[in-house]
């Protein structure tokens, strides 16, 4: 099959191209002055913006947990349902996925709003009005609405996987329904948190769209800090690259970390 | 507990579509509010339709997906089908540089290829619009393409190609009658995902596009950073009836292939 190995050349021009030489030109931007000239700079620079970067981390933390909280119990009440329902069900709980996400972040714009929705049925029973939009509360909300099925489909296909008769073991054997959660559930889905918890973690320490729909301009996340460097009015499109290139090694990081936990040789059932 | 299991399900749906519901009850109001219904109107549908910005981006979208989903299902198939002959350290390489745009933040991706497309405008005849958020779709979309062609190798007989050779076939025609069938279900769903992806995307576009060239996200964007308007609503609740009706014949023909499939075994 060797002579087949020339065509993947077209693809390797454009992969060189187009996904390597950006990768390098922002890398080479966060250490350059406009000059051309290597310096430090920029990276110590992004120090400044520390608080933004623990924000972002902070917020994405929570909605991370908050959405492995809620979709646990979605993916292991899924996987034992009936074989013919599973795939209605699943098909119900990630069709807003397709919804673009923009439009699932406006709807709770306008839910959230100081005149939406939720504040006038509030006044009906003679609360409020509560400030509920441009809270950093309200951008992890928009986070976990976004982004629960990213958790909900890995944690329900390795769990899919379990046998039924595996748990029933384990119940006749002894094991209170604790057990057979911390000692055989758990443990077997643990390639599906860890996936799960990347799937949201990433997109959730990078958006710049729901920060800045649902958080006003006082929760300000890594994504805005980088979006404004580019095409806001801090124009400065090396400080940008230099944050950019941060926020690319502390996702490495914790993959890596993430990747620690999750042993590809561990035998699924 | 199963009951209990079915309320807690029925409370995650009803927090996964009562923001869309309510979405779309309101594309049917009167007025402005987002809070009081005060009456019928289609008003937002007919304004939708006569938005020419709307719709151009909407025909902007459709031609950027289909483009860049036909040219990266191309390229990335042949670029699947190279990448499987070659030796292991250039293959780790390689698969390593295409999954960078899978991992990475979308937002690392989109600002990356910025600052190619600055590089190259400003020494050569290249403006940001159609071509930038063209290259930019294939690029995100051919990785997609060539993850889903890859693991169908691995279920299939490395010297088929060389046996149906030895049978009298020219490379072409052992690609054609030999490889391209086994692959063929990964070449569809790599399709299909990167179509899905090119119509959805929104971060990439919003570094590469320009203002020449908007896609229908952009569009919809900077809607909602202007006044409200209920026209998105009305928008929403035509996306929401479109993805409810492809998911449904999708579902539709899954099944009667695979009762087709069970048919073909019994018999």
């Amino acid at each position: 099959m060797k002579q087949l190995k020339v065509l993947s050349l077209p693809y390797l021009v454009w992969m060189v191209i187009f996904i390597l030489v950006p990768i390098l030109m922002m890398a080479f931007f966060a250490f350059t002055t406009e000059n051309g000239a290597l310096t430090l700079e920029h990276i110590s620079d992004v120090g400044q913006y520390a608080n933004i970067f623990v924000r972002s981390i902070w917020l994405a933390l929570i909605a991370t947990a908050i959405c492995l909280v809620l979709a646990y119990p979605i993916a292991f009440i899924l996987s034992r349902m009936e074989k013919h329902k599973q795939g209605t069900m699943l098909m119900l709980v990630m069709l807003p996925m397709w919804m673009n996400f923009l439009l699932r972040t406006y709807a709770w714009m306008t839910l959230l709003g100081n005149n939406g929705i939720i504040n006038y049925l509030l006044g009906l029973i003679g609360l409020g009005p509560y400030k509920l939009i441009n809270t950093s509360a309200a951008v992890v909300l928009g986070m976990v609405y976004n982004y629960l099925p990213f958790m909900i489909l890995p944690l329900y296909s390795v769990m899919e996987k379990i046998d039924k008769s595996v748990i029933e073991a384990a119940t006749d054997l002894g094991c209170n329904s604790a057990k057979v959660l911390f000692k055989v559930i758990l443990p077997l889905s643990l390639p599906g948190i860890t996936s799960g918890i990347t799937m949201v973690f990433v997109p959730a320490i990078s958006t710049f769209i729901i920060s800045r729909m649902l958080g006003g301009g006082s929760n300000l996340l890594i994504g805005d800090l980088i979006e404004m460097q580019f095409l806001g009015n801090a124009y400065d499109p090396h400080l940008g690259a230099a944050i950019a290139l941060v926020l690319m090694v502390i996702i490495l990081v914790i993959m890596t970390v993430m990747n620690q936990f999750s042993p590809d040789d561990q035998v699924l059932i | 507990m199963k009951k209990l299991g079915n309320v807690y399900l029925a409370l995650i749906l009803l927090f996964l579509y009562l923001p869309i519901f309510v979405l779309i009850v309101f594309s049917f109001n009167e007025t402005k509010s987002r809070s009081v219904f005060s009456g019928f109107t289609l008003d937002w549908y007919v304004r939708l339709f006569h938005n020419k910005a709307i719709i151009a981006s909407l025909i902007n979208t459709l031609i950027i997906a289909t483009l860049a989903s036909i040219i990266s299902t191309v390229l990335g198939t042949l670029a699947a089908i190279g990448i499987n002959s070659m030796k292991k350290v250039p293959k780790a390489v390689v698969m390593n540089i295409t999954n960078m745009p899978v991992i990475n933040p979308e937002i690392v991706t989109g600002v990356s290829m910025m600052l190619l497309f600055v590089f190259f405008a400003a020494r050569m005849n290249l403006e940001f619009g159609f071509v930038t958020l063209l290259i930019a779709h294939i690029t995100f979309d051919v990785p997609y393409v060539i993850l889903n062609i890859m693991p169908k190798f691995k279920q299939m007989d490395p010297h088929l190609f060389e046996a149906a050779q030895d049978l009298g076939c020219s490379p072409f025609q052992s690609f054609r009658k030999v490889i391209l069938p086994e692959i063929m279900p990964g070449i569809i769903s790599g399709f299909l995902m990167a179509f899905t992806y090119s119509l959805d995307d929104f971060v990439i576009s919003y570094f590469t596009s320009g203002s020449t060239s908007q896609t229908l996200p952009i569009t919809i964007y900077s809607m909602t950073r202007r006044k409200i308007s209920p026209e998105i609503n009305a928008l929403s609740t035509l996306l929401f009836i479109a993805v409810v009706a492809i998911l449904i014949v999708k579902n539709i023909i899954e099944t009667k292939q695979a009762k087709k499939n069970a048919g073909y075994k019994g018999v």
